[in-house]
This record gives C-alpha cells, sequence and structure tokens, in this order.
C-alpha cells in the first residue's frame, strides 16, 4: 500500500523528441493510500503509457514517479511491487487454475503452505473454486479475466493494482457484475486502484477520483460529482454526460456575456477579456422550456424512455435540452431558459470561475 | 425443394480429373503394378504376389538404410528445432536489424538443393575446400569422402545450414504473434527468463512448431540431392539414405520390382507419421 506522486512527467516515445512529439505532458499527480481512481480519456489520449509508466513497464522522459515519498523511477516492475491486470485476459495456458493464481507467489518463494492459503482465499472471493484444478486454457473470456485479477489481488504486499481496460472483453451484463465484484473487493481489501478506461459509466462507478486525460494532458481531477456540475475545460464537458454539454460560441462585452442577441447570466465571474475563444457551457439537463428567454426552433425530439432529448436550434448554434419523458415538449418555435448555477463561461476552453 | 438433375455438370470436374490422373494416380499406380510383379523388359511381366515386400522388409540392405534414415532425420530434428528457436528468441523484434536478419535467414532457402550438395562438397574437401582444410591444418583428421563418421559431419553440418532457417522463420512468426501484454504480466509477476520462455513463449509457439517438426520430417526424411551431390550415399553405403539407396536399387541395379515395393513401404511410413502428426493437430486444435 503507497500514495503515489507523479512530478512533472512527460513522456515522448522518440529519444530525441522536440515538444510536438510528447504523448504526454506535465503529469502532477498525488494520490491518497488506498483510493479509487480512474484515468479516464478517449483512445490516444496517453491514459495506458501513463499507466504503464506507474507500473514501470516504460521509462518517463522526463519527471519522477514517488511510492510513499520514495524515488521509483528507476525501479522496474517487481520492485515496484505493483499487480497490473490487462484489457486482454493474460494466461498462463498449460498451467492450470490453482497454478496460475499460484504463480505470482512462486516466482516470490513463498512457502507452499502460505501459497495454498492464498490462492484458495482469493479463489474463494472471486468464485473461482470450482474450476481450481481445471485448464486456464478452457475458460470464458471472463473467467480467464478473474485468473489475471486474481493473479494481481494475490500478494498482500502489492503497493498498487493497476487496472487497463479490463472489462472490454467482457460481455456486457458480466460487466456489471464484474465491476461490482472490484467495487466490492477495493472495500474489502483497502489498497489504492488505479483504473484506465475510455467508458465514462465505468470510470464514474469505480472511481472516488476520476482524472480526466485529454492530448497528453490532465484537464480535470474531480469526483464523478463535480466532473458534471462543473468541468474545468470544454473537453470534460461535451465527453462526460450523454449528451455532452452545450458548448456555445458567445460574446463578452463588460464582463456581460452576450449569446444570440440575449444576455446570459452564468456562474463565472468574468474580470478580464483576453481570450482568443470565449464559449458559453450549458448542459442539456441544466435547460428549462420557458415562456420567454432565447428563442429556438425545436427540430428532433428523441425518446429514450426516461428521458426525451430535444434538438433546438437558435442564431447560435443547436442546442440539445434533456427532459423528463412526461414532459410536454412544445412544437416549432420556443424559448429556453439556461440554469444560471450551472452556465459557466470557458475563455480558450478553460472555465473562468 | 426440387433439385434439377443435370448431370452435365460433370464435365466441370474432368479438367481437374484428367490432371490427378496424370501427376499422381497413373504414375502411382504403375509403381504399385511393378511391385507385385517381375519384368524383363519388352513390357513382359509375370505376376510375383507380395514377394517383393516380403523380400524388402527381411532385407538387411532395407533395414540398414531404414536405420540410417531414422538416425539422420532424428539427429537433425534434434539439433535444427532448438537451435531454430534458440536464434529466434534471440532475433530483433524491430528495427533495422529485422530485414537484415529476415534475409540473411532467407538467404539458404532459396539455393537449389544441388548447388547446396555442390558448395558444400568443394567447401568441405580436405585438401582445397575452406573447412576440410582448416579442420586438418588444425590437427583434425578430416576427410568425408573416406571416413564415415565425416560424411555424417559434413551431411548434418550442410542440412542445418540449409534449413534451420525455416525454423527460425517460423519460430519468429509465432513469437511476433504474441501480445506485448503477455511479457509485461510475466515481468510484473516476476517470472524469470526461463519461465517466461516455458509458460508463455513455447505454448504460444505449439503451432507453428509442430508445422515446423512436421516439414522438416518429410523433408528431411525424403533428402535426396544434397547428400547426393555431396557424398553420392558413401563413403561405402554410410550415408545412403532410404531415396538414395532406393535409386541405386531401381535406377543402378535396375531391380524395378523391389525398388517399387520399396517406394510404396517408404511412401507408406512417410503418411504414417504424417498421418499422427495431423491428428495431434487437430486434437490441440479442438481443445484449444
Amino acid at each position: 500500500m503507497a500514495k503515489i506522486t507523479l512530478n512533472n512527467l512527460s513522456h515522448s516515445y522518440v529519444s530525441d523528441y522536440t515538444d510536438a512529439d510528447l504523448v504526454l505532458r506535465d503529469i502532477n499527480i498525488d494520490w491518497k493510500d488506498g483510493g479509487a481512481y480512474a484515468l479516464l480519456g478517449p483512445s490516444g489520449c496517453g491514459k495506458t503509457t501513463l499507466l504503464n509508466i506507474i507500473s514501470g513497464l516504460i521509462k518517463p522522459s522526463k519527471g519522477d514517479i514517488l511510492f510513499d515519498d520514495k524515488n521509483v523511477t528507476s525501479l522496474n516492475p517487481v520492485e515496484r511491487d505493483i499487480a497490473q491486470i490487462f484489457q486482454f485476459p493474460v494466461i498462463y495456458d498449460t498451467m492450470t487454475v490453482y497454478d496460475n493464481l499460484a504463480f505470482p507467489l512462486k516466482n516470490r518463494n513463498l512457502s507452499d503452505t502460505e501459497i495454498d492459503s492464498k490462492v484458495r482465499e482469493i479463489a474463494e472471493m472471486l468464485e473461482l473454486t470450482s474450476t481450481l484444478n481445471n485448464r486456464a486454457s478452457g475458460l470464458t473470456a471472463d473467467g480467464k479475466q478473474k485468473i489475471s485479477l486474481g493473479r494481481g489481488l494475490v500478494r498482500s504486499d502489492v503497493n498498487v493494482i493497476m487496472f487497463d481496460e479490463p472489462l472490454t472483453v467482457i460481455d456486457p451484463h458480466l460487466k456489471w457484475i464484474l465491476r461490482s465484484k472490484l467495487k466490492e473487493l477495493h472495500q474489502k481489501i483497502n489498497r489504492t486502484m488505479i483504473y484506465v478506461t475510455h467508458d465514462q459509466t465505468e470510470a464514474l462507478t469505480f472511481a472516488d477520483q476520476v482524472v480526466v486525460m485529454h492530448e497528453g494532458q490532465i484537464v480535470q481531477t474531480g469526483t464523478p460529482v463535480e466532473l458534471f456540475e462543473k468541468p474545468k475545460h470544454t473537453f470534460v464537458g461535451h465527453f462526460i454526460g450523454s449528451p455532452g454539454m452545450n458548448i456555445l460560441p458567445c460574446q463578452i462585452k463588460n464582463g456581460q456575456i452576450n449569446f444570440a442577441g440575449q444576455e446570459v447570466q452564468s456562474n463565472s465571474n468574468i474580470k478580464k477579456n483576453n481570450y482568443k475563444t470565449t464559449q458559453l457551457g450549458i448542459r442539456p439537463e441544466f435547460i428549462n422550456f420557458s415562456d420567454k428567454g432565447i428563442p429556438v426552433k425545436v427540430k428532433r425530439v428523441s425518446n429514450t424512455g426516461r428521458h426525451k432529448i430535444i434538438d433546438t436550434e437558435c442564431s447560435g448554434g443547436t442546442i440539445k435540452v434533456l427532459s423528463n419523458a412526461s414532459t410536454e415538449i412544445p412544437s416549432g418555435s420556443a424559448y429556453i431558459n439556461f440554469d444560471q448555477k450551472y452556465t459557466y463561461v470557458y475563455g480558450d476552453n478553460w472555465i473562468i470561475e | 425443394m426440387n433439385k434439377t438433375i443435370n448431370q452435365k455438370a460433370w464435365f466441370f470436374v474432368v479438367p481437374v480429373f484428367v490432371l490427378v490422373a496424370f501427376n499422381a494416380a497413373i504414375p502411382l499406380m504403375t509403381v504399385v503394378n511393378y511391385s507385385f510383379q517381375e519384368t524383363f523388359g519388352n513390357n513382359v511381366f509375370a505376376w510375383e504376389g507380395t514377394r517383393w515386400f516380403k523380400q524388402i522388409l527381411l532385407s538387411e540392405r532395407f533395414h540398414d538404410a531404414l536405420g540410417r534414415q531414422i538416425a539422420f532425420t532424428f539427429i537433425i530434428l534434434l539439433i535444427q528445432i532448438p537451435l531454430g528457436i534458440g536464434i529466434a528468441l534471440t532475433m530483433p523484434k524491430k528495427g533495422w536489424g529485422v530485414p537484415v536478419c529476415l534475409i540473411l535467414m532467407s538467404m539458404p532457402l532459396l539455393i537449389p538443393w544441388n548447388v547446396v550438395g555442390a558448395m558444400w562438397n568443394i567447401f568441405a574437401l580436405p585438401d582445397i575446400g575452406f573447412l576440410g582444410y582448416s579442420l586438418n591444418a588444425i590437427g583434425f583428421d578430416f576427410n568425408f569422402t573416406q571416413q564415415p563418421g565425416d560424411a555424417w559431419f559434413t551431411t548434418i553440418l550442410m542440412d542445418v545450414w540449409h534449413w534451420t532457417s525455416l525454423v527460425v522463420l517460423l519460430s519468429y512468426a509465432g513469437l511476433n504473434s504474441i501480445q506485448p501484454a503477455y511479457y509485461q504480466a510475466a515481468e510484473i509477476d516476476g517470472a524469470s527468463r526461463w519461465s517466461t520462455f516455458r509458460y508463455i513463449e513455447l505454448p504460444k509457439m505449439k503451432k507453428v512448431l509442430t508445422l515446423a517438426i512436421l516439414l522438416r520430417f518429410m523433408d528431411s526424411f525424403m533428402i535426396y540431392t544434397e547428400p547426393f551431390v555431396l557424398t553420392g550415399g558413401g563413403p561405402g553405403n554410410a550415408t545412403a539414405f532410404l531415396s538414395i539407396d532406393l535409386v541405386k536399387m531401381a535406377l543402378g541395379q535396375f531391380d524395378l520390382g523391389p525398388a517399387a515395393a520399396m517406394s510404396l513401404i517408404y511412401f507408406f511410413i512417410v503418411l504414417l507419421v504424417c498421418w499422427v502428426f495431423y491428428s495431434l493437430m487437430m486434437k490441440n486444435e479442438v481443445k484449444s
């Protein structure tokens, strides 16, 4: 168990790199011991690279990694004492389930009785006891992924357990089961866990703190609620939420926001106006139809069962509105209002607070 | 559903039928024909039944040739498979070294068999060949044209040089298909280099290795051209493997009946081993 600190971490896959070659830039993270964290971002944002740097499979081009204030940047994965579970189940085909789970312990020269009790304990936890003596290669994808998981959990001394999109190959109905199993395991064994994913539902349900990455940078770290209610960057706004935040071009004059010819109230305290672009961010959840406000045309209503998603159009662009399925939706011309508390202004894509 | 009966479609099969007949069935049946009869030329045949088969199966000459053949195949498999895997493991996985190694490895495979035989014949000659001369110069009494041991040594060395590359290329392809996550997981699990090989690389290479063993078995079991050019089966009959002995019997002594019977026995041995291999491969396929 350990707290994890990343200091000014940058990485490039080419040795002679310029700024444009960086896949990670200036990553600073402080993770508490025993926490559950998620790295969330689209494919290619650098989250797997970051994970492999923490585990020691990749040496960073710049910066330091500290476990409990001890610099581990130059240590290999074994010396760092971490466990990692990969996207595709990694099992040793020729071994039984038991031997698979015992493998990391045997390599660390534990006694047979110690190995046996550990393996049985983990097998019990993951419901693998009945298959312990079967060949691992005969199991289904989720069974194999449980073995990968088990090999990570079987060691009691690990500093951190890392998951690299571990549920990608699992059937949707089993995903729920395994995900809640993971959450349950985290509460039971209370170890630092880092979970990499591009799926916001997985990240938001698993983690206490979610780190959102975009083009090699951390754009926001926060609880699921913070990410939803106050996205620090326009990317977080439209990446999280379904549908994502409405990001609308606006003008700022004398601290007043002008959108589509109307004055709009926001939660941002605008002190200066030297931005190249200014945008208004408002989630579809926080827009209401009203008798007056911003005039729009209702273009399309899609009913998802629990919600209605309404596409409206005004002179400022397309605005998505989310309403309860039971709400009456006006047709043709209508007016909408933004909830001031959840309306923010973004200058050059970053929030103005 | 009503099917239209149209026997004319059989005509589409005729070209394949003719082709197979002329390149496989008819020549094979000629051999079968010879194996049961005695001929003195002029198309005069006399029925002999299974006499030639009994004669071959009981003859010491066939036993010796078969023994030499099995020994040869066994030795080259024992050398080439581990050596091939070993070389494949040390080959670079990326960078400029990859094409260089692949081209170097492919080169022996591109040289015609009789050229390989001629090359090694000259290379190993004790008086003018680089290998033969050097060995003698450093004190070895090496002469592959006179001493059976030296002839075996040269033949095996030649085959290893010619064909290990095939095992290397197949193993390399097998190794490259292993996902990096497997190595990373092994590293995190604290596996030693040997464990990584034993529990990840070797099981993942199983399919290509079975193929490599099968191919090397068939090729080496039917080897003819290279030892024929190198040693001609000599000195004496020291390197007269099955096919060399067969050709001696058929074309040297013109014993067509026994030679035909021997061909068929030879053919069935190859077929049997291939069948066993194939069954094993399929069995594993079904399991995984």
